[in-house]
């Protein structure tokens, strides 16, 4: 036998006695003894809640646009995102350059898409795009990394980039100064409905990567005071139009 | 007495009186009190979401079997190679096989408590390898050469002094007491080994059996970096990791951040399906997962307790609990400390030599009260107590039991006891606690209440 067929049966034997079900205080099933096989009475699968319904214990997001958007620049002062919701497309490449010529950025990496091609032309900075692989030393020496996302979450400020349509994997994370562009109907309300824009968007074609992202890099490993930038962006920034 | 409990006790007494060592650790878990309940009120219902979170991990934990062969070959569809290891020192050379046939030199890591639970790092430098710690914690203690205090907070123990010293130390920087200071000086030192390193190693927080990916759980931005530079990715997790489904973690990842550290959600919640994938720019070409039993299907065998097999591992039983507070994490001397780890290191590690951990508690329940997935802790503790008397029973205390019984059960022989303990009363109390009294250990540390001078029926019968 080898050892995957060794621990699933070491499994199956195990669970050939039912656990009492959780809440019930070591009871199984009421007051009667475990009986062997009693297991099916609960087919995989089942909860006395479904998963879905759990949203509505959850922290709130929101359910018009306006409340989204509120309740997403709320969750991003307290994370320390910079978040700036602008009316165009044109008035968010003008921020871009503001903040590019604030913070001196000599080379900037993106990653081919027509959002971020518009912003890096109107940018004019050097630029490294990661499309079909880099040397990781250039990518390290640029001052910011330019992505787009899959979908933004009100409910707790976060964004989901992912490893084949936002430039790889190190893109959005090596750079000190993580800047986001997205469209308005890219937020959605919660984790919920997020993952189940995720799945819309790369169905049975998963990237080999997707990442939740919820502010700037951070750590509280030191006496528990926030620091920002601990490995991942000091600075993350998210301009939506 | 196990070497074990021996230790425990030496620790215990010495630690407990480390006003220092008892300031820090109540500042730090005061600010995650503060910021939990913050992040708590704003659930609608915090207690619906723990039952809910409680039924799926009852559901992943009662089908185990089905959703791991799920999960196995979900990842292998994808070209990952995933490695089943029933015992320690397996998971220990199938790791150190792969590190050995990439030809690595230089291996990042990031925070992984079942690599603690192997003993990873030493068996890795032992074969030659250099092995960094990439969490700023886990970088903190790798460099003091000691365990990680905490399971989410691994330098909680630690002064931004002491830290300053440590890097003066060790890495030849600049004395600082800025917290934002130590961190960029890490954060430097790491920088050039993301580059470096051949072989990244994480851990995982879930194991997603519907679509065959681990989700990865962090605030820092280190497992991102560990799992995309490096060619080869390494991740190591126990096989009670099993969630059923990709949208179990719209509950399961603000259960596991508010819980363990006061935040909606952590920074970076990463799920990774294979290696690199045609087309894609950048991550490691080979992805290795390591599923590890070690003795967690003993646990699994143990219908009671096998709800200890939900744990996500946040940590939050820790900072409740009294004894914690008070003896601090290293004084367990085990990989997982806390109530949680009290409960199931006598499973994992037998329970003769560590029951003493299911009596260092008051049983206040409070690890209960806090568990985001609702583990039947403290009853746990007390089971693994009746367990441990079950399989070596102490004669002097069940001839002390019967003894009692016989006299409660007699009046007579009763009301001679109570006269009995009037008179000796006065001397009980000189000698309670000294080595001449013969149930010292008990009575050093607590007070009897006086014996009545007069029993509630001699009461009544004067009051007549
Ligand atoms: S037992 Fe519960 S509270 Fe303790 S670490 Fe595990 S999940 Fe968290």
């Amino acid at each position: 036998m080898n050892a995957r067929e060794r621990i699933l049966a070491r499994i199956r034997e195990a669970l050939t006695v039912p656990a009492p079900k959780p809440g019930s205080h070591g009871h199984v099933h009421g007051s009667h003894p475990p009986h062997v096989g009693s297991q099916d009475a609960q087919p995989i699968g089942f909860r006395n809640r479904p998963v879905h319904e759990a949203r509505a214990w959850l922290p709130k997001g929101g359910t018009t646009p306006a409340e989204h958007l509120a309740r997403f620049a709320a969750a991003s002062s307290e994370l320390k995102t910079d978040f700036r919701s602008v009316d165009s497309e044109a008035e968010a490449h003008a921020a871009l350059r503001r903040i590019a010529d604030d913070e001196g950025w000599r080379r900037v990496a993106s990653h081919h898409h027509a959002l971020t091609d518009a912003a890096v032309a109107a940018l004019g900075r050097t630029a490294l795009f990661t499309d079909g692989g880099y040397p990781p030393d250039d990518l390290e020496a640029c001052e910011a990394g330019i992505t787009t996302c899959d979908v933004l979450v009100a409910q707790t400020g976060s964004l989901v980039v992912n490893s084949r349509t936002s430039g790889g994997r190190a893109l959005s994370v090596l750079p000190p100064h993580h800047v986001v562009l997205a469209r308005r109907d890219q937020l959605v309300s919660d984790l919920t409905d997020a993952f189940e824009r995720v799945e819309a968007l790369h169905g049975r074609q998963w990237p080999s990567m997707i990442s939740l992202v919820t502010g700037p890099s951070r750590t509280g490993d030191i006496e528990r005071i926030l620091v920002l930038g601990a490995h991942g962006p000091k600075k993350l920034t998210v301009l939506m139009w | 007495m196990s070497i074990a409990a021996q230790q425990f006790l030496e620790a215990a007494g010495s630690i407990t009186r480390n006003l220092r060592h008892r300031g820090l650790i109540q500042t730090a878990l005061r600010k995650y009190e503060a910021a939990r309940d913050r992040k708590k009120s704003a659930f609608n219902d915090w207690s619906a979401a723990r039952q809910s979170a409680a039924e799926t991990k009852w559901d992943a934990i009662n089908h185990l079997d089905t959703y791991l062969a799920e999960f196995a070959s979900k990842l292998e569809a994808r070209g990952t190679k995933v490695h089943w290891c029933p015992t320690e020192p397996e998971a220990r050379d199938t790791i150190r096989g792969i590190i050995r046939d990439s030809q690595a030199r230089c291996i990042v890591k990031s925070k992984a408590m079942t690599a603690e639970e192997i003993h990873l790092n030493e068996a890795l430098e032992k074969d030659g390898f250099e092995v960094v710690e990439s969490d700023l914690g886990e970088f903190i203690v790798q460099l003091r050469q000691e365990p990680p205090y905490h399971i989410v907070f691994p330098a909680m123990h630690l002064t931004r002094d002491e830290i300053s010293d440590l890097f003066e130390r060790e890495l030849g920087s600049d004395p600082t007491r800025e917290p934002e200071e130590l961190t960029m000086i890490a954060r430097r030192a790491l920088r050039r080994k993301y580059l470096q390193a051949d072989v990244g190693i994480t851990g995982a927080n879930f194991a997603i059996a519907e679509t065959g990916m681990v989700s990865i759980t962090e605030n820092e931005g280190n497992a991102r970096l560990t799992s995309a530079l490096p060619r080869v990715m390494v991740t190591l997790l126990g096989i009670e990791k099993v969630l059923p489904k990709l949208e179990d973690l719209a509950l399961f990842l603000p259960l596991l951040a508010t819980a363990g550290a006061g935040q909606t959600v952590t920074g970076y919640n990463t799920l990774y399906g294979g290696p690199r994938q045609p087309g894609e720019s950048d991550g490691p070409v080979e992805w290795h997962v390591v599923l590890l039993d070690n003795r967690r299907t003993e646990l699994l065998a143990d219908p009671e307790q096998r709800d200890a097999l939900h744990c996500i591992r946040c940590g939050a039983c820790l900072n409740v609990c009294p004894i914690f507070r008070n003896v601090g994490g290293h004084t367990y001397g085990t990989t997982y400390s806390g109530p949680v780890g009290s409960v199931i290191t006598p499973h994992l590690r037998g329970l003769q030599d560590w029951k003493h951990l299911s009596n260092a508690s008051s049983l206040c329940g409070a690890c209960t009260e806090a568990c985001p997935v609702k583990i039947d802790l403290h009853h746990h503790l007390l089971q693994n107590r009746r367990n441990a008397v079950g399989d070596a029973p102490s004669w002097i205390e069940r001839v002390a039991w019967r003894a009692h019984a016989f006299v409660v059960n007699t009046p007579a022989l009763y009301q001679f006891a109570q006269e009995v303990g009037r008179i000796v009363e006065p001397l009980r109390r000189r000698l309670q606690g000294t080595p001449l009294d013969p149930a010292q250990s008990w009575t050093r540390t607590r007070d009897l209440p006086p014996v009545a001078g007069e029993s509630f029926k001699e009461w009544w019968r004067n009051r007549r």
